[in-house]
């Protein structure tokens, strides 16, 4: 089975933001940057396939140069090699990035695109499903389990108080939810094996795509708020604020 | 004439409340484009769409079929995709729950635009301007929309619904023909007793490892319950396999804007923050009154609350009378 998970470089979640000279971008001096958390069940979900029914695991992201290294971690994963679609360009429309990805994709004949249901920067949670319209196969987002054999394949999706069990056929797109797997860390043995596995870098032109920043803010600071006291004897006091000043209840 | 197609969800047949936020929003971006709202209802027969007009639909397209009972992703798409081809209108809108996570993409996709996903607001003056939260809270996006249509999701809550009345005439749609699916939901599976997301409510108790066993959660879900509120979790609770994911609040949870967020026994890392600092009311239950959630809190009680929060759900139970 061949199998692709396309991953992408993303601020840690500790990360506290700071806005860059631009007002448009973050500062990213100083900042972490990891494998998106999300891209982790994806990529997770991807060697188990692999173990399951053997065949290849080929890891895609774009990005600058600096995304060698997140895709050299799940390489380190056990993932068996690597694409770098290269562009110093940050995409923000979601569609431009599905195009690109999509045109690369098509020339693999993969049976399975994992990704990770979205990124913990931009959050889109569009890439995915919107590569499966482009390449006209079917799809299943944020999924919470996954079975596959004979070339068919049973997901659940979690949506808000159920979950939708969906069926589909071979070649498929899915992306992943937390709670799919516990994606394995690289071994120091992945990681030095990681180091000598092949990663094409192929140069990439993007289309401007139909969202232009007008600026990046930090939220608005919240007013004030004030201790309303200690233990339960405080709790009436706080019925009394939360029922006659915030109107909540 | 900037028309917009408001996309509504229905589960079981029957309308989502939060598709009033969906029109109220599309009929205040139609109204700043001097054009109509059509909403769209994708569903089985017999689905009630009385009174939509009064939330400023123009007219209501109904596309009913028994086999679109369930969320179908790729047949929803075709036909809204189809629809907006018709009807021309300059923006597609949506809510941005599961459904519309996974529907506004494809409908981006298949009319070739740009999307604007989990918005919290929408603006029509010169172009279409949106506000959307990226890194997960810690900063927001003023974006404007540089092509002749694009889709836009709308993240729950943050709209308030507001009634104005409009026709809302209602027109059947024939669903088309389709190809084969390679996919299909072929089932839901809903819990006995469906448990309000955390996403959606309009009050959320949340609770962290201050819990100290997973059987004491039962004290946020007491005090959640008389609240008539949802079930919030931190990710410490959550990797810890006490609580399910679903419950996440945060980063690599959800993020969530309810009117009240009361947080009990969780300390309030970045991450958490950033998935509940747009709650219009929140309040802090902690021993350590040096925790960061007091710096966000509008109300905090320093203190034990194993003690705190039992009185807490007496004392509600007084005012609401229950």
């Amino acid at each position: 089975m061949k199998i692709a998970v396309c991953v992408k470089r993303v601020p840690d979640t500790e990360t506290r933001v700071k806005i860059g000279a631009d007002g448009k971008s973050i500062d990213e001096s100083g900042v972490k940057f990891v494998l998106n958390p999300f891209d982790e069940y994806a990529v997770e979900a991807a060697l188990k396939l692999k173990e399951q029914s053997s065949g290849e695991v080929v890891v895609v992201s774009i990005g600058s140069d600096a995304s060698q290294e997140t895709i050299r971690t799940a390489l380190a994963m056990g993932a068996d090699r690597g694409v770098l679609l290269k562009t110093e360009r940050r995409p923000l429309d979601p569609l431009v990035t599905a195009q690109v990805l999509a045109g690369e994709l098509r020339q693999g004949g993969y049976d399975i695109i994992l990704f990770g249901k979205q990124a913990i920067d931009d959050h889109s949670h569009a890439v995915g499903p919107m590569v499966a319209e482009l390449m006209g196969l079917p799809s299943v987002s944020a999924i919470t389990t996954l079975e596959v054999s004979d070339m068919k394949g049973t997901a659940e999706r979690e949506v808000e108080g159920a979950v939708e069990v969906v069926e589909f056929s071979l070649p498929v797109v899915l992306t992943a939810e937390k709670g799919l797997n516990e994606p394995r860390y690289p071994a120091l043995r992945g990681i030095m094996l990681a180091k000598k596995k092949p990663l094409d870098v192929k140069e990439v032109e993007l289309d401007p795509g139909g969202l232009e920043v007008l600026e990046l803010v930090l939220p608005a600071s919240r007013k004030e708020g004030r201790i309303v006291g200690e233990g339960a004897e405080a709790v009436p006091a706080l019925v009394e604020a939360l029922k006659n000043e915030a109107k909540v209840l | 004439m900037g028309d917009v197609i408001a996309v509504l969800e229905q589960r079981n047949g029957t309308l989502k409340q939060v598709c009033h936020e969906t029109l109220t929003a599309a009929r205040a971006l139609a109204d700043e484009l001097s054009g109509q709202v059509l909403a769209l209802v994708v569903g089985p027969p017999g689905v009630s769409v009385e009174g939509l007009g009064e939330y400023g639909a123009d007219r209501v397209l109904v596309c009913e079929d028994s086999a679109l009972q369930l969320y179908q992703g790729t047949r929803y798409a075709q036909i809204a995709a189809d629809l907006a081809g018709k009807h021309g209108p300059e923006a597609v809108v949506l809510v941005a729950t599961a459904f519309g996570k996974d529907l506004g993409p494809r409908i981006a996709a298949k009319l070739g635009c740009p999307l604007a996903s989990d918005v919290t607001s929408i603006a029509g003056g010169e172009g279409i301007v949106v506000t959307r939260p990226a890194f997960s809270g810690k900063a927001t996006y003023k974006l404007k929309i540089v092509a002749q249509r694009c889709v836009i999701s709308i993240r729950p809550n943050a709209v308030t619904p507001a009634a104005v009345s409009r026709a809302g005439v209602v027109e059947q749609v024939a669903p088309g023909e389709s190809d084969v699916p390679g996919a299909t939901t072929v089932a839901v599976k809903e819990p006995e007793r469906v448990a309000l997301d955390v996403a959606e409510a309009a009050i959320v108790v949340a609770g962290g490892r201050g819990l100290k066993e997973p059987e004491n959660f039962r004290l946020i879900e007491e005090l959640a319950a008389v609240l008539d509120g949802a079930v919030g979790a931190s990710r410490a609770v959550v990797d810890a396999g006490w609580r399910p994911h679903s419950e996440q609040v945060g980063q690599t949870g959800k993020t969530v804007s309810p009117n009240l967020y009361v947080a009990i026994g969780l300390s309030g890392a970045i991450q958490h923050l950033a998935g509940m600092r747009t709650s219009k009311v929140i309040v802090a239950i902690n021993r350590d009154k040096d925790a960061p959630i007091f710096k966000v809190a509008d109300y905090g009680l320093v203190g034990d609350l194993f003690e705190i929060v039992p009185r807490l759900t007496e004392e509600i139970k007084k005012v609401r009378g229950t």
